[in-house]
């Protein structure tokens, strides 16, 4: 295999400036390594190498003839499905959408390909971004490159699992209560949750759309701030988008460094439902930045207690709306009632056969939490716990510059461990549903391995709305103290994929 | 279908009064539609102006309209609305194909315009203040073609066919608050309330306003409330009225099939009803409650609509007359009876006279011209294609008349050649010869023609019979093909006569 898929991003665009290798080898490694193990992993929904290497070649075209796009011109990316694109599916994880080409490319997915990345295929995830383990995929789970018998996260289990085992150096996630953090801390992988509108969710298949945020999954800060560099920025096709000027993210992890930095712990996301493995990481991680300067003191979100039932009651009430238009009279799944039927029953025989349990579920919560009677006890109620989170964060980031915790309270569990207990999988949504809450910047960056069973753990870090670049300096600063203590990156010490396992 | 049993119309005005709202729906003729960039026109073929945004494709959002916005605020300064300093977009969510998310973005509770009043006119001269709820934004829905069934509904249809050119074109919807004391007039001023949103949305230029393409479009509530009682009645909503005169006749039709009901001790469903032109009638839509469950919810893909306040007293600055300020002041500076004036504003021609006046008619010629000759031929046209003459050919057709260049005979011969398109009146004129013979000499060759050919006639206007002219007048004038001043040829017959 390949030494090419062991290197960052960021060293592969140094090669390719450097001349040193091609797209075509970066691309042709990444694609026979997806070969090798993804039969194991199921992270790609899609992969369709002669369109890569097709951009790969003129990528190399490029940098022969000078003209590079940007830095990261021929470097290879997984897209997650939930993002649609003119060249491959786009299904969202759903039956519903199966084999669906889209007639656009997601804002998102323009930019990286104008930037000159190579697109390598669609990554997994559960249906509809619903879920936290992507066993919700319509199209079988995504399993754990630590352990192929454990979930690798979700609903961005794809892309983490991609990253994580080497399949591509970079991808992209969607994260609406930690699709892109809470696999990054299953898997031992770098995601990061831009401020809500600091990148464009045109053409992302909404899920949320108050919380939805698209954003990078990657093996290293540095990494994840690259691809934000690309992302980030205004879209006349999302009014939500934000019109600010962006710092270089990429600049921000360059020069991190915590010295004098006040980062809050939030004492309702530390301590009891936390396994003590995530718990001993955090702490670690805490001293580490303590003793290179940072101030670390505990701050108070007592909504917190409230945020996962209020999110559960929004989540449900905007997606029950955004997929009512899966129909079956435009594009997607056709099911005819025998004998045929009216539009309303083939509109019914369609959702029935062509959503799964999970997205039901939500589909029928929503609907209810909406409707006349019991919209302000439901949706009403939910709406002012948010405005007390987003007060409650406002507070807190008067007294600090960034705020710490568990990105999640367990380490990766066996797959089908909590399919039958849904609201338990929705509890370990704690940490980090209170950002899309109140619509603020997070990252879950890795912190070791937990001492109980020796997984992934990782550490969020929040900041305050459009300070984003606080999360690279923080992120940045501890991923180098933390690789310069164990001597090595947490990814190296995952067990050798081999292929065929399965 | 069978028309409801209905009670005469002034005995069920004594038994009941009856109360009225209208929602008129306007569809904005701005050139891209309301949250995307496609193009904002009628009439192109099925499905060729969409974005995915129209579609609903998956991914998709929308982007409000600003061209849209300034229509609104426009509209609502225009009824005399207060512009609230910041609206928003919400969900309405419910199922049908023509509807591509399954939801409309409507503005729901917060409106961009509320508190409004329109002053309307009746044809017998009674004002009525109307007040206006509020007016909101929102998209048009796709248009449906039932196919194979026999009425074109989708009862009894084989299938179905989407166009989603309409899904998402700008709509401003007009709520108005509860209309008492109407009475007997109820009718016609539904009728001119409607006229008068029309007349506003075209004088602001913001609509085409034609109701026949749904332009424009009325939803009647009508509930009667018998007298004596302070309750109000059960009310209807009759849909698809898509003229002038079927917002009259629909009002008229449903107070009536009420008080037939309610006489014979029945009940009113709360229901929409689908007017018919064909049959004069509405018959029931579907069972509506005020509990219908449309689960709004704020749209969280848009941001609220915060106009700048300068913009908004940019708009009221540039605010046309309001018609009704405007009638009066036509009528004063016209010079019109109450009749006259209230004959051309029921036929829709205030604009017509004030151009041709403009043009240099008179107020009077212009009026006789407009709702004489001219709308006499724009009857007898066929079908709706109507006729095209201007107010600048009207002008300068009566020119021709003032200047002695042509009789009203020969001006009406012209206008029919204007009519069929063949030029200007002058123009015709000249290529046809229609104009008045004025050389004496042609006219006393004629007459002495006439006069030699009949002897007895000539002997009795020498008698002093000058009555009997009249005989040889006629002939004079067909001798010259009409194209004569019969005034000129009695005198020049007279002269003639004496002299022989």
């Amino acid at each position: 295999m390949s030494d090419l898929i062991h290197k960052t991003a960021a060293q592969l665009a140094e090669m390719l400036a450097a001349g040193t290798t091609t797209s075509v080898e970066i691309t042709q490694a990444h694609l026979d390594r997806i070969a090798a193990v993804d039969g194991d992993l199921n992270a790609f929904l899609h992969v369709n190498a002669a369109v890569s290497l097709e951009a790969a070649k003129a990528s190399d075209a490029r940098r022969a003839a000078g003209a590079p796009l940007s830095p990261l011109d021929g470097v290879p990316i997984a897209i997650k499905d939930v993002l649609v694109t003119t060249d491959m599916p786009s299904t969202s994880g759903s039956k519903i959408l199966e084999g669906w080409m889209s007639p656009y490319d997601a804002t998102v997915v323009t930019k990286v390909r104008e930037a000159g990345l190579v697109p390598l295929g669609k990554t997994n995830m559960d249906e509809f971004a619903m879920g936290s383990s992507t066993e919700h995929s319509a199209y079988g789970p995504t399993r754990n490159p630590w352990d192929l018998d454990r979930i690798p996260g979700g609903s961005g289990g794809g892309s983490a699992a991609a990253v994580a085992a080497f399949e591509a150096p970079l991808a992209l996630g969607s994260d609406t209560g930690g699709s892109i953090r809470q696999p990054a801390h299953i898997t031992g992988t770098v995601g990061v949750k831009p401020t809500y509108g600091g990148v464009s969710r045109y053409g992302a298949i909404a899920l949320a759309s108050s919380f939805d945020q698209i954003g990078p999954v990657t093996r290293t800060v540095m990494d994840s701030a690259l691809l934000h560099d690309v992302i980030k920025g205004h879209d006349v096709h999302d009014s939500t988008s934000l019109k600010d000027e962006w710092p270089s993210f990429a600049e921000a992890a360059k020069n991190a460094n915590v010295k004098g930095l006040k980062i809050g712990v939030i004492e309702q996301l530390d301590g009891e439902g936390f396994q003590p493995g995530v718990l001993a990481r955090f702490h670690e991680s805490l001293e580490l930045l303590k003793a290179n300067g940072a101030e670390i003191v505990n701050v108070s979100l007592p909504s917190l207690e409230h945020a996962v039932a209020a999110y559960y009651l929004i989540l449900p009430a905007e997606a029950s709306s955004n997929l009512a238009k899966f129909d079956s009279v435009r594009f997607g799944l056709r099911v005819q009632p025998e004998g045929g039927g009216t539009v309303e029953q083939v509109m019914s025989a369609t959702r029935e056969a062509g959503f799964g349990a999970e997205v039901k579920r939500r589909i029928i919560l929503g609907t209810y939490a909406l409707s006349a009677g019991y919209y302000d006890a439901y949706y009403g109620s939910a709406q002012k716990v948010r405005t007390l989170v987003q007060r409650d964060f406002a507070d807190a980031f008067s007294k600090v510059d960034v705020l710490a915790s568990p990105t999640a309270p367990t380490t990766a569990w066996k797959l089908g461990e909590q399919l039958d207990d849904p609201v338990a999988m929705w509890r370990g949504d704690i940490a980090t549903i209170p950002a899309n809450m109140a619509g603020i910047p997070g990252i879950s960056v890795p912190a070791g391995l937990a001492d109980e069973d020796g997984l992934p753990v990782g550490i969020q870090f929040l900041a305050p709305a459009r300070e984003d670049a606080r999360l690279y300096n923080v992120g940045a600063a501890l991923e180098t103290l933390l690789e310069q203590k164990w001597g090595h990156t947490l990814l190296s010490q995952a067990p050798e994929l081999k292929g065929g396992a399965l | 279908m069978a028309k409801a049993k209905l009670m005469d119309y002034d005995k069920a005005l004594e038994l009941f009064e009856p109360v009225l709202g209208f929602e008129v729906h306007v569809e904005l003729s701005t050139k891209t539609k309301m949250f995307s960039a496609a193009p904002n026109n009628f009439g192109s073929e099925p499905n060729t102006n969409i974005t995915p945004t129209c579609l609903g494709l998956p991914g998709s959002l929308p982007v409000v309209n600003e061209e849209a916005v300034r229509y609104s605020i426009s509209l609502g300064l225009a009824l005399d609305c207060e512009i609230a300093e910041s609206s928003s977009f919400a969900r309405k969510n419910y199922f049908y194909p023509d509807l591509a998310k399954n939801y409309q973005i409507s503005q729901f509770d917060e409106p961009i315009a509320i508190n409004g009043n329109v002053e309307v006119e009746l044809p017998n001269g009674r004002v009525f203040q109307i007040d206006i709820e509020r007016a909101h934004m929102e998209e048009d829905a796709g248009k449906l073609t039932h196919v194979g069934g026999s009425t074109g509904r989708i009862q009894g249809a084989e299938y179905s066919l989407v166009d989603y050119n309409r899904a998402g074109v700008p709509l401003v919807e007009i709520v108005t608050r509860m209309i008492e004391g109407a009475e007997h007039d109820a009718p016609e001023l539904a009728k001119a309330y409607v006229a008068t949103i029309r007349d506003i949305v075209l004088a602001l230029g913001i609509s085409d306003a034609k109701m026949e393409r749904g332009n424009l479009r009325c939803d009647a509530n009508v509930s009667l409330r018998p007298r004596g009682s302070d309750k109000l009645g059960t009310r209807t909503e009759t849909k698809n009225v898509n003229s002038l005169r079927s917002v009259e006749r629909a009002v008229r039709y449903e107070i009536q099939r009420q008080a037939q009901i309610l006489a014979d001790g029945g009940t009113i469903i709360q229901e929409t009803r689908h007017w018919h032109e064909d049959t004069g009638a509405t018959s029931a839509g579907r069972p509506k409650s005020d509990a219908d469950d449309y689960r709004y919810f704020p749209e969280p893909d848009l941001l609220p609509v915060v106009p700048d306040p300068a913009l908004i007293e940019d708009l009221r600055a540039a605010l046309p007359e309001k018609p009704a300020e405007r009638r009066r002041r036509l009528k004063a500076d016209w010079g019109f009876t109450d009749l006259e004036f209230q004959d051309v504003v029921n036929s829709g021609l205030l604009n017509e006279i004030t151009e041709t006046v403009a043009a240099g008619a008179t107020p009077q010629a212009a009026r006789k011209w407009w709702t004489g000759e001219i709308a006499r031929l724009a009857n007898a046209a066929e079908g709706d294609a109507g006729i095209d003459i201007t107010p600048a050919q009207v002008a300068e057709l009566q020119q021709l008349v003032n200047e002695g260049t042509l009789t009203d005979r020969l001006a009406r011969q012209v206008l029919e050649a204007v009519a069929a398109g063949e030029g200007s009146p002058r123009k015709i004129v000249e290529t046809k010869g229609l104009a008045v013979v004025s050389d004496d000499g042609a006219l006393i060759a004629a007459i002495d023609e006439a006069l030699s050919a009949q002897p007895d006639v000539l002997e009795k206007i020498k008698d002093g019979k000058v009555q009997a002219a009249g005989a040889v007048i006629g002939a004079v004038m067909k001798a010259m093909q009409g194209k004569a001043d019969a005034a000129r040829v009695r005198e020049l017959v007279l002269e003639r006569a004496a002299a022989l």
